[in-house]
């Protein structure tokens, strides 16, 4: 109030001076956050061509100025240089904000590949724009691999689930632009439904430790980020465009973006991928081809102070499962387990029959976010998700009537406030609400392989940032979260009291007809999650972190409601109405080192969790198909822990070597056993020669050695075999051996214009054709893996 | 403001048109169409006597209840009985007649029918459009008195082409089983 106080008084002043050129300009520079006057900054007056500069207290003058545009240009250390214009029409005041905290900024300013934690005392790590277009072609399972200590469990080799630290599905959160995905990540044949190639960055965070995305990731969180937009006027894109030999296939994935130096920008990406049978070194896999197509739009209006992004992303994956893999009986499963060979192999083909997925998940968004001055930013994001899952199988009447249809939609409200204009205290508080509907459609006239259910979630959290001195960093976080589902499920009455729920839960029956029991499960779960961390530099090249984190996961619809016939396994699935949250303490800590030509990182870290949910055998159900075992969700206590490594030691300023390797242990604490589809001992080594002289030139070797798991819990059981009459061993439990495969690739990157850069990538996967399995996917009973692959990509930025 | 203000409120209305669907409360029962709970094998001794039935059934699918299986069945040494094979889904009310649906798509099942202790040798009495065997009806010859076992197999897709498949030899056919029952017999 008083500045316009002081205006009214210049402009009184002003009216006794007929003269033009005796104006006075009063400029006051501040910071943004915290309102300190910022002394030392330059001012460059472009009208004049003179400099000035800010005193002591912030301040400068200008005199003897005429009537007309006075255009300044302002710079500070760490600040983005600002223009202004000003009216000077008598003698003037102004208030000038400057922006020095350069890392938000980044947030708007910076295209391409700047890749930002964002965390400060969590396990994270890492992919920026450059890996991710390595892996365009392939899925976000393959790419997030490539950190240290997150694998993959793999369902053939188009359906790649990450799995972090030896967990994953629902123990994971996954965020894509700001969005929480919701796509029956339960399940673990149902790979996320995120396209790669709108990711400009990937940051993997271990552990629960990142309360402001979800308080239930006792296995960590994986972050999805756009590319950022940049401030100016401009028009530019991406093309990649890719070929490969093994699905002889190819993919391609653009975007273009208009953007104004205002703030407003319009995006569009599309990306397709088509590929046929894949082979192994030996034979082709029958009926394993892909076809994806991704749209994603987002346009918004976007400055450091306040913006808003409405973006729009469709995503439909048609993926064939191994045909060999279907089957329809232990005796069946044994003849593929004991026949080392896929049963039916035909010839290379492009087309995707039964048994195959067909999901499309559409997200629209819309956010919006201001800043404060001296206060904080503030943002509000509404998202909606809507999930169509399809599973055809190999039915008697008719193939192209889904055995699976599964609507997910999924509405959530969300508002952040992070108070930062502290940099030395920096707190952030949220609250998120989300409804849920799922729908199991009845057509398929197969028994819904999970009920139709809403479910409502709250969750607020307060997260504080402490910097104690220059080199130490304090975090606590805090969050509650409230879950309610409310399902209604068909169980069969034979079911119904075979689970004893006829004595347990009887005051749920709706009612029962047909000899099916209708029922009416609610839950109410109530979580709490904390998280502590510290990160200390040692000194400028030493530093370590530690941090604690306690979750609950409330448990997903499979482990509460499965109930039937799980084909593709051979083995009937059972929830139960009775299981409770698991709770998860989990210690992390993570030493680095960082000289000139060394960098080293070591992470460490255990887990507890109480009342572990997990699927083991239980006995075995005779049906006129034969005896099949029969597995059920129990809750036991569990341990994991694990030590993750990752080096990388510049030889010469050409040659380099890349180390990653992880070790994992899992332990069910009460049976005193291994946990199953644990990752097995992996090590990735790989030399690599960089010459920027030859068109940005480098090749990499990579050699990839994964041991055999040995230690596994022994699910292996007898079956009698009807045609001898005698018991037969069912090895669905041994992990196969251990194996070695080595990739090449190599690239160079030429300008063709001014603007226009092209890049070409050559990689070889399994160079020398290796014949091996992975314990960790789904099919390795029925098939190898993927033999040599060769890729060509041309990257083009424009 | 003005364009934000526009935007958000076609946002809205785009989301309120695409949500608040299946508003259905209680779920539609689902009765299993393509379960095969009954298995009802008809052997008529050829030359005439009483027929013999062979029978599993299982009322609650893949539920937890074990089939009904007929045990033993009895039959009697060196006769030759015609056999004919009917599959019911007794889920269903009435029943449906699966039978008919495996006529229907022929090409793409077949029955496979061994025995122990060499009690029995079987024949298919029935061909589909290739002149593959299916094996709805087909012939059982007993030898010497003994007892044993037989386990009939139906397969959906299996490769009737495959080495020994159209003879009855099931080790190649592939496929996946829809049936899999195993009787004890004595042959008196």
């Amino acid at each position: 109030m008083k500045y316009y106080l002081l205006i009214v008084v210049l402009c009184f002043l002003n009216l006794a001076h007929t003269q033009n050129c005796t104006h006075s300009f009063l400029g006051e520079i501040k910071d943004f956050h915290d309102g300190t006057p910022m002394s030392g900054a330059t001012i460059y007056i472009e009208t004049l061509n003179s400099y000035t500069t800010a005193d002591i207290n912030g301040k400068f003058t200008i005199k003897n100025l005429c009537e007309g545009t006075l255009v300044l240009r302002i710079s500070h250390v760490g600040c983005e240089p600002k223009r202004l214009e000003i009216e000077i029409d008598g003698d003037t005041y102004k208030e000038i904000n400057m922006e020095h905290h350069i890392e938000e900024l980044h947030e708007i300013m910076v295209s391409g590949n700047s890749a930002k934690k964002l965390t400060k005392t969590a396990q994270e790590s890492q992919l920026n724009t450059e890996i991710i277009e390595r892996f365009s072609a392939l899925n976000l399972g393959d790419a997030i691999k490539q950190i240290s200590g997150v694998s993959s469990i793999n369902t053939g080799n188009s359906i790649v689930k990450p799995v972090i630290n030896g967990l994953h599905s629902s123990r994971i959160s996954l965020i894509t632009n700001g969005v929480l995905l919701q796509d029956q990540e339960w399940g673990i044949e149902h790979a996320p439904n995120v396209d790669l190639n709108t990711a400009g960055s990937i940051n993997v965070i271990k552990g629960a430790s990142a309360l402001a995305y979800s308080g239930d990731a006792i296995g960590g969180v994986i972050v999805l980020k756009p590319a950022n937009i940049s401030l100016k006027d401009s028009i530019y894109g991406k093309t990649i465009l890719s070929g490969q030999t093994n699905g002889r296939g190819y993919n391609i994935a653009s975007t273009l973006t208009k953007s104004w130096k205002k703030g407003w920008f319009v995006n569009g990406q599309v990306s397709l991928k088509r590929f046929g049978d894949f082979k192994a070194p030996d034979y082709n896999l029958t009926n394993t081809g892909v076809n994806a197509k991704g749209l994603n739009l987002s346009t918004g209006f976007k400055t450091f102070e306040k913006g808003f992004i409405i973006n729009y992303s469709y995503l439909n994956s048609e993926i064939g499962i191994l045909s060999a893999a279907h089957i329809g009986s232990i005796n069946d499963l044994v003849r593929a387990i004991n026949n080392r060979e896929p049963i039916l192999v035909k010839d290379f083909s492009y087309d995707i029959n039964s048994p195959r997925q067909d999901v499309t998940h559409q997200i629209l968004k819309t956010e919006f976010y201001k800043r404060f001055k001296q206060f904080g930013r503030i943002q509000i994001q509404y998202d909606f998700q809507n999930n169509q899952r399809l599973e055809y199988d190999i039915r008697r009447d008719d193939n192209n009537r889904a055995a699976i249809d599964l609507n997910l939609k999924t509405h959530a409200i969300k508002a952040n406030l992070k108070l930062d204009a502290n940099t030395k205290a920096v707190y952030h508080f949220g609250i998120h609400t989300r409804f849920q509907n799922n729908f199991a459609n009845p057509e398929t006239g197969i028994k819904r392989l999970i009920p139709d259910y809403d479910k409502y979630d709250v969750g607020v959290f307060a997260i504080s940032n402490l910097k104690l001195k220059e080199n130490t960093i304090l975090d606590f976080g805090l969050r509650y979260d409230f879950n309610r589902i409310d399902a209604k499920k068909w169980f069969l009455e034979s079911r119904w009291e075979e689970r004893n729920y006829n004595n347990d839960f009887s005051d749920i029956v709706i009612k029962t007809e047909n000899a099916q029991v209708l029922a009416n499960p609610v839950y109410n779960f109530h979580n709490v999650s904390v998280s502590a961390g510290i990160s200390h530099k040692i000194s400028k090249r030493h530093s370590v972190l530690f941090n604690y984190g306690l979750s609950q996961r409330s448990p997903n619809p499979s482990e509460l409601f499965s109930d039937g016939l799980h084909h593709s396994a051979a083995r009937i699935e059972l929830g139960d109405l009775r299981i409770k949250q698991e709770i998860s303490n989990r210690f992390g800590g993570t030493y680095q080192i960082q000289p000139s030509n060394l960098s080293l990182q070591v992470e460490g870290f255990a887990n507890h969790i109480k009342d572990f949910i997990q699927i083991i055998p239980f006995g075995t159900e005779q049906t006129i198909r034969g005896a099949f075992p029969v597995w059920n969700y129990t809750q036991t206590n569990a341990l994991l822990f694990g030590v993750d490594i990752t080096a990388n030691y510049d030889l010469t300023e050409q040659w380099n070597i890349n180390h990653k390797s992880s070790f994992l242990k899992g332990r069910d604490v009460e049976a005193k056993t291994a946990l199953i589809d644990m990752p097995a001992f992996r090590t990735v080594n790989v030399l690599g020669y960089t010459n920027k002289k030859w068109l940005d030139f480098n090749a990499n070797l990579e050699s990839e050695c994964v041991f055999r798991q040995n230690d596994y819990p022994n699910f292996n059981f007898e079956t009698l075999n009807p045609t001898t009459q005698e018991m037969v061993l069912v090895d669905i439990s041994t992990p196969p051996p251990a194996y070695h495969v080595m990739h090449f690739r190599s690239e160079i990157t030429t300008a063709l214009s001014k603007k226009t850069k092209l890049n070409i990538g050559l990689n070889v996967s399994n160079v020398f054709n290796t014949s091996y399995r992975e314990y960790l996917n789904r099919l390795r009973y029925f098939a190898d893996d993927l033999g040599r692959n060769f890729m060509l990509q041309l990257k083009l930025n424009y | 403001m003005k364009h934000l203000k526009r935007l958000s409120i076609l946002a809205i209305s785009l989301i309120l048109g695409t949500s608040c669907s299946n508003d259905d409360d209680t779920p539609t029962q689902i009765i299993e169409e393509e379960v095969i709970t009954t298995m009802t094998i008809t052997l008529t001794p050829n030359g005439g006597g009483t027929p013999i039935v062979m029978q599993t059934r299982d009322t609650d699918g893949d539920g937890p209840n074990a089939p009904v299986v007929t045990d033993p069945v009895n039959l009697a040494a060196n006769t030759t009985y015609s056999g004919s094979i009917e599959l019911l889904n007794e889920l269903e009310s009435p029943a449906e007649d699966i039978t008919e649906e495996v006529e229907e798509k022929d090409d793409e099942h077949q029955f496979f029918f061994q025995a122990t202790n060499s009690i029995a040798t079987f024949a298919y009495s029935d061909m589909d459009g290739d002149n593959n065997p299916i094996g709805l009806s087909f012939t059982l010859t007993t030898a010497a008195t003994g007892t044993g076992t037989v386990t009939v197999t139906l397969i959906h897709e299996p490769n009737k082409d495959a080495s020994g498949v159209s003879d009855g030899n099931i080790a190649n056919a592939g496929g996946e089983e829809d049936i899999s029952e195993t009787f004890n017999v004595v042959v008196k």
